[in-house]
Parts: C-alpha cells; sequence; structure tokens
C-alpha cells in the first residue's frame, strides 16, 4: 500500500483506548511490583534474568578453573561439574537470552516502536512476569534439593538424564523439568501480547513495512517459540511420566549401573527430535530479536538507513520458517536414519542465504553512511564479527559429512558460544547502551563502557576462537578432565588455562558493566530526550522516561518508516516517524545551490 | 578507529591461527580422506568470505567514519546489488553442501565386503564381540546380562553361540579391510569416536545403530565416549588395535566364543582352598590380611575382581611399575596360578567371612562423605561394589591399603599400563582428590561403612546359625 | 514429525501469505504527508482484539497437540510393545457431551450477542453442567481402564492414552475457569453485553477443543 491510497478506518483502532482506561497503579506496590504497565514488567524481567544469569556466570568461571587448572579445586568434584556445565547452558539459553530479549526488550519496545498505550493485554503481561520469576525459583531450588541439580547436560537426553550414574537424577530434573514447564507457561502468556499488540496496537500509518526491524526480529521470535515451545513442554511431560509413573515412552529395556529398569520398547532418539524441534528454532529465538535490534542500532548510528529493508524483512521470516525443518542436524551422529542426513544438511545450508543476505545489508549499510563509533555501535560492529565467524562455522556443522568428525567436540561448544552466546549477548549490551537513556533518563558512563566493550570483545574472542581448533583435534566437550586422554596433549593443557584466565577476566568485566548501570542510574549525565538523534516513535515520547500510557493525551500518527536518516533535502539528518513530509524542516540551499 | 585496528587484528589472528597453531585434524588414519577434504573446502571458502567481509566492514568503517559537515547516502536498497550477492551466496553454499553430500552417500552405504563387528556401550567401559564362523552377530538384549554372559547375548539364538565376547575394553580391527560397527548400549547413550578415524555415531539403547570405516593405519588408537554419558563420560575410554591381517587371525584365535563362555565351569572353592595355601603366607588363613606384610584383606572383594587382578599381576598390567614396591611382590605368586585356579581361588575366598578391619587412618569424615559422592556411583553407597561397572567392594578394605592404592592412582603408580584398561579410569577419578587429606578423608568416610556392613553379615551369620 | 510439520506449515503459510500482500508491493521509504491521513494497515473488522489473542493462542495449542500426535505415531511404529486399548464405549458417550457443551456455548454466544438475558444464563448452565461432565466422564474412563488393568506404564499405548486425554481435560478444566467468570458475571445481573466478549471467546474456544478431540478420539479409534 503506497501513501496516498487508503482505507476508510471502519473500526476504532484498539490501540486508540484512552489514556485513562489503564489499569493505572494507586500505590508503590502496584506501580513497582504487581505493575501492569510493559515497562515495568519489562525492567522486572531484565533484573531477574540478569539475576540468575549471574549465577550462570559464576557457574562457567567454575567449570573453567577445573578445565583450565584440573586437580586444583576440590570443590569442583566431576558431578559437580557436570552439574555446572548443564545449569550453565540451561540458564543461559532460556533463562537468560530468551527472557531478556522477548520478555525484557520485548516488554519495553514493542508499545513504544509500535505507538502503543501498552500491550494487549496487561493482566496476562502481569501474570507471565511472576510465573517467569516462579520458573527462576523453582529452578534455584533445584539446587538445594538432595542430589543437587540435574548434570545430564541442557539438551536433558534420556535415558541418562533420569538414570543413575547422572548427578540430580533424582529431584534435581524434576524441578528442571517443571521449572520449564512453568518458563513455557508464562512466556506463552507474554507471547500472545506481543503478538497482539503489534497485529492490532500499532499507531495510526504504522503499517508492517514501516516497523522498526527490532520489532520483526521480536515479532518473529515470538511466533517462533509459541510454535516451538510446546515441543519441548509435551517432551519434559513425557519425560516427567518417565520418570516418576514408570511409563516408557523414551525409556527402552537397559541395566543402568545395576539396576533392572522396568520399562521397555521407549526410544530416546523420539526424545531428541521432540527436544530439537523445539532447540534449533529456540536458537533463531534468541538470534532474530538480536538480528532485529542490531539493524536498528547500525541504521541509528551510521545516520543510513537500514540497506534493503524489505529484504531484511523477508529475510527474517524466511530464516523463522525455515528453522523449522533442520532440527535433525544437530542429530547426524545420534543413531537416527542416516538418510535424514541429506535433507537436513541442504535445509539447514539454504538457511545460511538469507542469513548471509542480513550480514551483507548490515555491512553495506555501514557503506557510504556516516558512522559514529559510539558505544551501541561498537557491540553491533562486535556482534558482526563474532556472528559472522560463528555463522561461517555453523556451515561446518550443518553440512553432514564435516559434522561427523566435529559434533561433540570443542568446535561445537566454540561455535555455539560464538554464535548464540556472545553475538547475541553483545547485542543485549549494545542494546542497554542504547535504550538506557530512555529507560532511566540518563546516559551510561563511557570510560565504563569501553573498559567493557574492549575487555569483553577481545576477551570472548580469544576464549572461543581456539576451541573450534583443539575440537579439529577431536577433544570431546563435556569432559571434567582429559589427563589420560593419549590424543589431548599438554598444549592443550596450556590453552585450557590461556582461555580460563581470559574468562575470569571477561567476567570481571561484566561487574564493570553491572556498577556501571547502577552509578549511572544516579550519577549519568542527563540524556534529554532522544540523545542519538534516532527516528524511531520510543525517542519521540513526551516524557523521558515515558510515563505509564507512554505518550501522554495523544498518540502518535506514522508518516514515514523508522529509517529516514539523511533524507535529501532535510535539515537535521533524521526525520522522525511521526513527522509528515510536508513537515520537514528543509536545509537552506548554500549559495552554489548544492545542499548542505 | 580502534575498532578497525582490532577487528583487522582479530581477523589475521584468526587467519595465522589457522596456520600456526598446534592444533588440527587428528592424523588420519582411515579412508575418510574425504571427510578431510570437505572440512577443507569448508576451511577455504568461509576463510575467504570471513576476510573478505570483514575487510569491506573495515574499509567502511574508516572510509565511512562521522564527519559532521557530511552526509550518508540515502538508497534505500539496489535490487541488482541485492541479486547478485544472493546469487553469489548461493553458488558458494551450493560448492559446500555438494562434496558434503556425494561422501554422504559413501558414508551411508556399507561396502558390501565390510566385516561386523559389535560394539557395546555402557557406564563407563565399552565391550565389543566378532560374529565368530558364521558371520553373524547374535542378538543381545540387556535383560540376559549376568557375570557369566556380560554382553547379553541371547542365549536361544544360534548366531550368538560362535560369537566372539570381548569382556574388556580392546577392539582389533585388520588394517585396509572396511569394517561396520554394529552398536548398541546397555544403559545410556554412548558415542564410538576415535578422532583418527573421523566417522563416529552414538550406541543408543533399545536399538542398532552402524557405521564404517577402513582403517588405513597400523598401531593403537584410542577410543573416547563423545556423548554425555554421566559420572564417569570422561573416563570411558577403549584401545582400538589396528594389525596386519596374521596378527588380527591370531588374536581372534586367542579369544572365548559364547559357548565356551557358557561351558566354562564355576569356579570352585574346593580345589580353591588347596590352590590358595601359598597366599595364607602374607594374607593369612581367613584372607583378613596383615598389615605388617603390606598385604591387604581379600575377603569381601568379588570373584570377578579377584581374577582379573591376578591376571592383572601375572600379565604384568599391575605391579610392574618401579615404584609399585609391593605389587612386584605380588607378581611371582600370581604367576604361580593358571586361568581356572585364580577362578578357583576367587571362589574360595569368597566363601571366607569378612573381617571387621580396624581403622587406622584418620580424616575428616564430613569432607571425605561430600568427597565420596563421586565414588558412589561406582562403589556403591554403602561401598559395597558393583560388577556391572567394574567396581570393587570398598566396605570393610583395609583403610591403609585404600589410601596406597588411591595415592598410586593419582601417581600414575597403578593403572597406567595399557594393559590396565579400568585402573586407568581410576587415575582419572582419583585426580579429584587434589591432596593426601583429602584421600584420608575419602578413606575415612568408607571406614565408617565397614561398621556397618561387617555388622550386618555378623547378624546374617547369626541367622543361619540359628 | 510429518504431521506437526503440517500443521506448522500452514499455520506459517496463512501467516506468510498475509504478509506478502502487505509488503510486496510497498515501498517503505515513502512517507505520507500530513494532509494526507496515514494509512492503516490493519486486520479486517471481525478480527478484534481478543479473538486475535485468542487465536494466536490456538496455533500455539495446534503445535502442542501436533506434536503429542507425532509422538504418538513415532512410538507406535518404534518398538513392537504396542497393545491398543480397547476404547471404552463411555468414550463415545463423552464425545456426545462435549458436541453439547460446544453446541450450548454457541447459543450463549448467539444468545449474549442478541442481548437475550435468559437465554444466555441458561445456555451457559447447561454448557457448564455438559462440560463438566465431560471432565467427569472422562475420569471414569481412566478408572474404568485401570480397573480393568490397563495400567498407565504398562504399555506405551496406554501411556498415550492417558496423555493425551488429559491434556486435553486440562485444556478444558483452563477454560473452565472462563466460563465460571462469566457465569458468575451472568449471575450477578451484569448485562449480556458485559458477559458477551467472554462467552464469545469460551465458544470459540470449546468449538476448537471439539474438533482437537474429535482428532484425538479418531486417532485412538484409528489405531
Amino acid at each position: 500500500m503506497v501513501a496516498g491510497q487508503h482505507e476508510a478506518v471502519s473500526h476504532a483502532p484498539p490501540a486508540e483506548i484512552g489514556e485513562m482506561e489503564l489499569p493505572h497503579a494507586g500505590s508503590w506496590v502496584t506501580k513497582y511490583i504487581w505493575s501492569q504497565d510493559a515497562k515495568v514488567i519489562a525492567i522486572q524481567y531484565g533484573l531477574t534474568a540478569t539475576a540468575i544469569g549471574l549465577v550462570a556466570l559464576v557457574l562457567s568461571i567454575l567449570i573453567r578453573l577445573q578445565l583450565g587448572f584440573p586437580g586444583t579445586f576440590s570443590l569442583i568434584d566431576p558431578a559437580g561439574y557436570l552439574q555446572h556445565v548443564t545449569m550453565h547452558g540451561m540458564i543461559m539459553v532460556v533463562y537468560l537470552l530468551t527472557a531478556i530479549f522477548l520478555g525484557g526488550f520485548g516488554n519495553y519496545l514493542i508499545p513504544l516502536m509500535c505507538g502503543a498505550r501498552d500491550m494487549a493485554f496487561p493482566w496476562l503481561n502481569m501474570l507471565s512476569f511472576w510465573i517467569y520469576l516462579l520458573a527462576v525459583l523453582v529452578l534455584v531450588a533445584s539446587f538445594f534439593v538432595p542430589g543437587g541439580s540435574t548434570g545430564g547436560g541442557w539438551t536433558l537426553y534420556p535415558p541418562q538424564v533420569i538414570s543413575e550414574g547422572t548427578p540430580g537424577s533424582g529431584m534435581g530434573i524434576v524441578l528442571m523439568l517443571v521449572s520449564l514447564a512453568f518458563f513455557i507457561i508464562g512466556f506463552t502468556m507474554g507471547g500472545l501480547n506481543y503478538v497482539v499488540t503489534v497485529l492490532q496496537y500499532r499507531a495510526r500509518g504504522m503499517t508492517l513495512m514501516r516497523l522498526p526491524l527490532t520489532i520483526w526480529g521480536i515479532f518473529m521470535a515470538t511466533i517462533m517459540a509459541l510454535l516451538a515451545f510446546p515441543a519441548l513442554l509435551v517432551a519434559a511431560i513425557m519425560l516427567l511420566f518417565d520418570h516418576l509413573l514408570g511409563t516408557s515412552f523414551f525409556m527402552p529395556a537397559m541395566i543402568v549401573i545395576s539396576e533392572q529398569k522396568g520399562q521397555a520398547g521407549g526410544s530416546p532418539l523420539l526424545f531428541q527430535h521432540l527436544f530439537w524441534f523445539f532447540g534449533h528454532p529456540e536458537v533463531y529465538i534468541v538470534a532474530l530479536p538480536a538480528f532485529g535490534i542490531v539493524s536498528d542500532l547500525i541504521s541509528v548510528h551510521a545516520r543510513r538507513p537500514i540497506f534493503g529493508y524489505r529484504m531484511m524483512v523477508w529475510a527474517l521470516v524466511a530464516i523463522g520458517g525455515l528453522s523449522f525443518i533442520v532440527w535433525a542436524h544437530h542429530m547426524y551422529v545420534s543413531g537416527m536414519n542416516p538418510n535424514f542426513g541429506f535433507f537436513f544438511a541442504t535445509t539447514t545450508l539454504i538457511i545460511a542465504v538469507p542469513t548471509a543476505i542480513k550480514v551483507y545489508n548490515w555491512i553495506l549499510t555501514l557503506w557510504r553512511g556516516n558512522i559514529r563509533l559510539t558505544l551501541p555501535m561498537l557491540f553491533a560492529l562486535g556482534f558482526l564479527l563474532t556472528f559472522l565467524n560463528g555463522g561461517l562455522s555453523g556451515l561446518f556443522l550443518g553440512n553432514v559429512t564435516v559434522d561427523v568428525p566435529l559434533a561433540d567436540t570443542y568446535f561445537v561448544v566454540g561455535h555455539f558460544h560464538m554464535v548464540m552466546a556472545v553475538a547475541p549477548i553483545l547485542v543485549v549490551f549494545g542494546a542497554i547502551y542504547h535504550w538506557y537513556p530512555k529507560i532511566t533518563g540518563r546516559m551510561l558512563n563511557n570510560a565504563m563502557g569501553h573498559i567493557h566493550f574492549w575487555v569483553t570483545l577481545i576477551g570472548t574472542y580469544v576464549i572461543y576462537y581456539p576451541m573450534h581448533f583443539i575440537g579439529m583435534e577431536g577433544v570431546p566437550r563435556r569432559y571434567y578432565a582429559y589427563g589420560e586422554s593419549a590424543f589431548v596433549d599438554d598444549s592443550v593443557m596450556t590453552l585450557n588455562a590461556v582461555i580460563s584466565v581470559a574468562a575470569i577476566i571477561v567476567a570481571l568485566a561484566q561487574l564493570v558493566f553491572l556498577f556501571n548501570l547502577a552509578w549511572s542510574y544516579f550519577r549519568g549525565k542527563d540524556a534529554g530526550s532522544n540523545p542519538w538523534g534516532a527516528t524511531t516513535l520510543e525517542w519521540q515520547t513526551p516524557e523521558t522516561p515515558p510515563g505509564h500510557g507512554n505518550w501522554g493525551k495523544e498518540l502518535p500518527v506514522v508518516y514515514r518508516w523508522a529509517y529516514d536518516y539523511a533524507v535529501p533535502g532535510a535539515k537535521d539528518d533524521f526525520v522522525p516517524q511521526n513527522v509528515p513530509a510536508d513537515a520537514v524542516e528543509l536545509a537552506e540551499r548554500d549559495p552554489d545551490g548544492s545542499q548542505r | 578507529m580502534a575498532i578497525a585496528i582490532v577487528l583487522i587484528l582479530l581477523t589475521l589472528g584468526s587467519v595465522v591461527f589457522y596456520f600456526l597453531s598446534p592444533w588440527h585434524l587428528a592424523p588420519l588414519a582411515s579412508n575418510w580422506g574425504a571427510i578431510d577434504d570437505t572440512v577443507l573446502i569448508s576451511f577455504v571458502v568461509t576463510g575467504i568470505v570471513f576476510v573478505a567481509v570483514v575487510a569491506f566492514m573495515v574499509y567502511s568503517i574508516i572510509r565511512y567514519r562521522y564527519d559532521a559537515n557530511r552526509r550518508a547516502s540515502y538508497d534505500p536498497e539496489n535490487k541488482k546489488l541485492e541479486a547478485w550477492l544472493t546469487g553469489i551466496t548461493t553458488i558458494g553454499i551450493a560448492a559446500l553442501l555438494a562434496p558434503g553430500l556425494i561422501t554422504w552417500a559413501s558414508f551411508v552405504r556399507v561396502p558390501d565386503d565390510a566385516h561386523q563387528v559389535g560394539v557395546i556401550g555402557s557406564q563407563w567401559h565399552w565391550q565389543f564381540r566378532y560374529p565368530g564362523n558364521d558371520g553373524r552377530l547374535g542378538r543381545v538384549h540387556p535383560k540376559f546380562m549376568k557375570p557369566a554372559n556380560p554382553l547379553g547375548i541371547d542365549p536361544d539364538d544360534p548366531h550368538g553361540q560362535d560369537d566372539l565376547v570381548i569382556d574388556r575394553p580392546v577392539m582389533y580391527l585388520p588394517v585396509d579391510r572396511p569394517v561396520e560397527l554394529v552398536m548398541t548400549s546397555r544403559d545410556v547413550i554412548h558415542n564410538f569416536m576415535v578422532p583418527n578415524f573421523r566417522a563416529k555415531m552414538d550406541a543408543l539403547p533399545g536399538q542398532m545403530s552402524h557405521f564404517w570405516f577402513t582403517p588405513t593405519e597400523t598401531g593403537d588408537f584410542q577410543s573416547t565416549c563423545a556423548q554425555h554419558c554421566g559420572v564417569g563420560h570422561f573416563a570411558m575410554r577403549a584401545r582400538v588395535s589396528v594389525v596386519e591381517q596374521d596378527e588380527y587371525d591370531a588374536w581372534l584365535s586367542e579369544q572365548t566364543t559364547f559357548a565356551e563362555l557358557n561351558a566354562r565351569t564355576e569356579g570352585d572353592p574346593e580345589s580353591g582352598r588347596a590352590q590358595y595355601a601359598p597366599c595364607t603366607a602374607c594374607h593369612g588363613p581367613q584372607a583378613a590380611g596383615n598389615p605388617d606384610l603390606n598385604a591387604p584383606a581379600l575377603t569381601g572383594l568379588g570373584e570377578w575382581y579377584i581374577v582379573r587382578q591376578l591376571e592383572n599381576f601375572k600379565s604384568g598390567a599391575r605391579g610392574s611399575h618401579e615404584d609399585d614396591q609391593y605389587g612386584r611382590q605380588m607378581t611371582p605368586f600370581a604367576n604361580m596360578l593358571d586361568e581356572t585356579a585364580m577362578r578357583n581361588v576367587a571362589a574360595y575366598i569368597e566363601t571366607l567371612s569378612q573381617d571387621p578391619a580396624e581403622p587406622t587412618v584418620d580424616g575428616n569424615v564430613r569432607r571425605g562423605r561430600r568427597l565420596y559422592r563421586t565414588c558412589a556411583n561406582c562403589h556403591g553407597s554403602q561401598g559395597e561394589g558393583k560388577w556391572t561397572v567394574n567396581a570393587p567392594q570398598l566396605s570393610g578394605a583395609d583403610d591403609w591399603y585404600l589410601v596406597r592404592q588411591l595415592e598410586h592412582f593419582r601417581d600414575g603408580v597403578r593403572g597406567r599400563h595399557r594393559g590396565d584398561m579400568y585402573g586407568s579410569q581410576m587415575i582419572d577419578m582419583s585426580q579429584y582428590l587434589v591432596d593426601e587429606r583429602a584421600v584420608h578423608d575419602v578413606v575415612a568416610y568408607i571406614n565408617t561403612f565397614s561398621a556397618q556392613s561387617s555388622t550386618s553379615a555378623d547378624s546374617s551369620t547369626v541367622d543361619t546359625e540359628e | 514429525m510429518t504431521i506437526t510439520l503440517i500443521v506448522i506449515v500452514s499455520v506459517l503459510a496463512v501467516f506468510l501469505g498475509w504478509l506478502l500482500r502487505q509488503s510486496i508491493n510497498v515501498r517503505p521509504w515513502v512517507p505520507a504527508g500530513a494532509s494526507v491521513p496515514p494509512v492503516v494497515d490493519r486486520l479486517p473488522a471481525m478480527f478484534t482484539t481478543p479473538r486475535v489473542g485468542l487465536i494466536v493462542f490456538l496455533a500455539a495449542i495446534s503445535s502442542l497437540f501436533a506434536l503429542t500426535i507425532s509422538a504418538y505415531h513415532g512410538r507406535m511404529q518404534m518398538a513392537g510393545d504396542w497393545v491398543s486399548v480397547p476404547v471404552p464405549v463411555l468414550l463415545w458417550i463423552n464425545s456426545a457431551v462435549l458436541v453439547l457443551a460446544s453446541i450450548a456455548f454457541h447459543i450463549s454466544w448467539r444468545a449474549a450477542a442478541g442481548g437475550e438475558q435468559k437465554r444466555l444464563k441458561s445456555g451457559l448452565v447447561a454448557a457448564g453442567i455438559f462440560s463438566i461432565g465431560f471432565v467427569l466422564g472422562q475420569a471414569m474412563v481412566w478408572r474404568t481402564l485401570n480397573a480393568e488393568g490397563f495400567y498407565l506404564g504398562s504399555n506405551p499405548a496406554n501411556s498415550f492414552f492417558y496423555f493425551i486425554t488429559a491434556l486435553h481435560v486440562l485444556h478444558l478444566v483452563g477454560g473452565l475457569v472462563a466460563w465460571a467468570t462469566a457465569m458468575m458475571k451472568t449471575l450477578r445481573g451484569k448485562d449480556a453485553g458485559k458477559v458477551g466478549q467472554t462467552v464469545e471467546l469460551c465458544a470459540i474456544y470449546w468449538h476448537y477443543l471439539l474438533f482437537i478431540w474429535l482428532v484425538l478420539f479418531g486417532l485412538l479409534l484409528s489405531t
């Protein structure tokens, strides 16, 4: 639909509810605790995710201490090591990244960037957070039950995860599965909100093709999550049945340690199919919001319209759709019918095409831009490097033949940390540096930000890049120690020590970041309402930070897309979305006729 | 501009690292050179893309850095450019995929002349079987598993009768002959990986999985478990010896078939009593041990364990290390016994009742309890031992002996011999006992079992007497 | 997983088709002037916000049930240990009761739309009774099967029978919460228009659950 050709609005857009109809807070408790304001819920999500993420960070340091300096710390025994590995992975993937991108940024940005007052169902949105918190608490509780948390790896493969010989196979795994079920229920409530708000609550004039890519990324990721999480739910419930009620969905006849299990006939591969049917889209559930956000960071700070906007949208959608038919590339050496390898290798490598297009378009946005190397931009560039690196190593693992020697080695560890840990977390940081001024009204401290950025970028690269190579040599993952493995030579041990030291330094840099968040909240420079000169609606709010209802009396009306930077003829190098074409302040013409 | 420099350094560093790092694919020892080729193609293609994209990115960052007097260009899209890029990417992806799929086609097609070897994974060791004269492997199922049938071969399946049973993690393969590994698992999922062979596959309970390769280099290779299988995952290894055909045939002929294993008589305690006579000098008539002579108690150890250790002493897998002063004293005695005698002696020792040993080791029991949780996975929560995981009973053992053996494991005095596959697992496992104190603590905790189990043993004898 | 893929692909196809229509010929960078009212591209008016919310939710549930059915098929073919559960006659009766519940909800929906307070009330009462009847009926099926020795753990067919019926009942029970609020409001004499929203959502949800039940029932009958 082109501007000028418009339909009669037959019904009042639901977004245009009166300011008074919002469930306003009556007291401090309803304002900050039982809040129905998406922005407060976003911060609640963000803080909870950060808190549990810190636990996972500490776990990763324990893992690294063991790997770097085996036989030194008696506090890490083989069982504990596996528990740390499992909980670290699960927390980082689900409870930190998924929650912070969708629950955190989704909640904060969707209503603001769409020009809505709030989410479509604020009460459900509040419930979503509280169930998420419950999921986190159940997860934390699993550390303290007899036997400790589960140590079966974040993939939770049966029969192992519910069998003797694996730590936490009693209560630990039960709480893990219950916690995941809560997470999924809570997420579904939030997810309904994100989708419906984007579909129904956009401001007048905010067509789909005028949405910022951040919203597109979060929107697509939410749709995928709504369709993919049920797979994990089904798998988790069936696993609980097998564990507690003696069914044999996944459990074949077997003797574990010395105990003959009563079950028979079940298939561990069935679980793997269900798990990865969730697990692979999950990668993109984390990645797509990052793609979206980084597109906006690059465009804003390169002062240039995002290159190939429609291609970017379609690529997001294509990646989202394709990600449902690639799951078994995690299972090339799982013992499934090997002929599946042909199909899944092909689909997996096809997905590389839209992903590559996104990378090209990001870099083509830099090209002929006017690049401000602000902190958000630095993090975005860091993302480009690490995502490119991790994406390319994905081509190894997706290509079935190449995967065979590399599966289950440190190559895989290096790959997925690069592509779905470092890259998205750099975007999370960039996004926080970018939107913190809107959330608090103050800038984050620049010097601390630079320390944080440089240590994190270089440190993580030093940590994960060499891992690919020891993986090629055949060093397997999830090993407590390598002492007696003949092919693991001393050089690997030295490298492990180096990696561990780098990991500790990177972890310390995160403390600088946390301190910066707290310090700047009180002492940060005043930000004003639009410090970056950005076009999107959240920077056009009447108040900073925006009040409940976001827009004061009048909802914004949108006249243009989100990327009007460097518009020829305009006075400023950006034109906000709510400025009509005929209201753009024009640049003075220089005497020689050329525009400034 | 620091970012541009760092991006260049990291990218160049990545390329240099590829060429200079000491870590690369393990030396190839199978027919899967084609896999190495696809890996190399992937490195070349992705390496070029990586460097090119970062180079363009760095160029853009430097060339288009912020200038207050300049505007970025306003060109929202460029269909032609995007079409070109999409096309080139698609070609690049196809170039990666095609060789991969071609190699995969030969990976999934097992050659007709491949011989089969059965692989059975379990926590935390490998067992193997060879098809015997009929060339076919029999059916296996965990429900048939017992000490006399360690692989769980179906006794009613005629194809299983002549299967060679290898109840230790050692596999022999003839060089230059394609082999298909037919894998299953007794408990959880494992993965049989020898990095030099490139090919690997999960072994799952309740189903068979397969893969094939042709070993092309003779020598010993180590297989590791590549699928997380529990606490002992990192210590689950096997030795694959690739040898010439005649050496292979000779080795095969030494192995026991399932039928022979079944026909073997159990150890006879009566004959064992006489054969035990030389042992009494040190271990005592009741096998209660004698700390003054450094002879441990033997009661409660389990027949299978005593036989295995005697075999180890005899073959030199144990007691040949120069620092193992007392172990070396055992070797001549083990040499006196043949296989049947070993089983007889072990059967006789099993009839002797366990005598509670006097604790001699001081340690922090509470700390030891925490440390013991790792040991409990194999040795049992009460130190009762489990033959399925090759773990001897610990309760009632002499604590001074346990301390000495743990120290030996920690120092590699015991278990490092290539014939002592299970001992080498204990080297791995004992590493988390980081110092002498930890060893003493855990043994002090093990001491608390002996009291309990010996009282229960006493009460059971009382019961029988009544 | 074929069934799941079909469901997911059809959900995504609907979405993609709609999206492509919105985006294929748009030149997003062209701005609108203040004199021209800005374009709105929204779903047609019949898609009210609560309805869209429900539809999205139903899409997620569809994925859940599709995956369950996929797992059912997968497990059935995996080992030769599948012994089908004889479908009790009671299950036919329960199905009929669920159809009645769905009809009652439909009548209530119409009544609420037409402002007919009395018919709304009796419709809701009937819907509630039939629905609770269905839940109790399913519980009786479980008891009967258990008494006849079809235990949960003794055969994968039994496990799946209990699993999928329980999953379905659980969703119905969740719906009963919404029904209870509608009932309370009606009893407290709120006018039909205000309750209408909830009743409408309930009716759609019940129709959907009936559809799912018929699929599941067909699955149980045919295997």
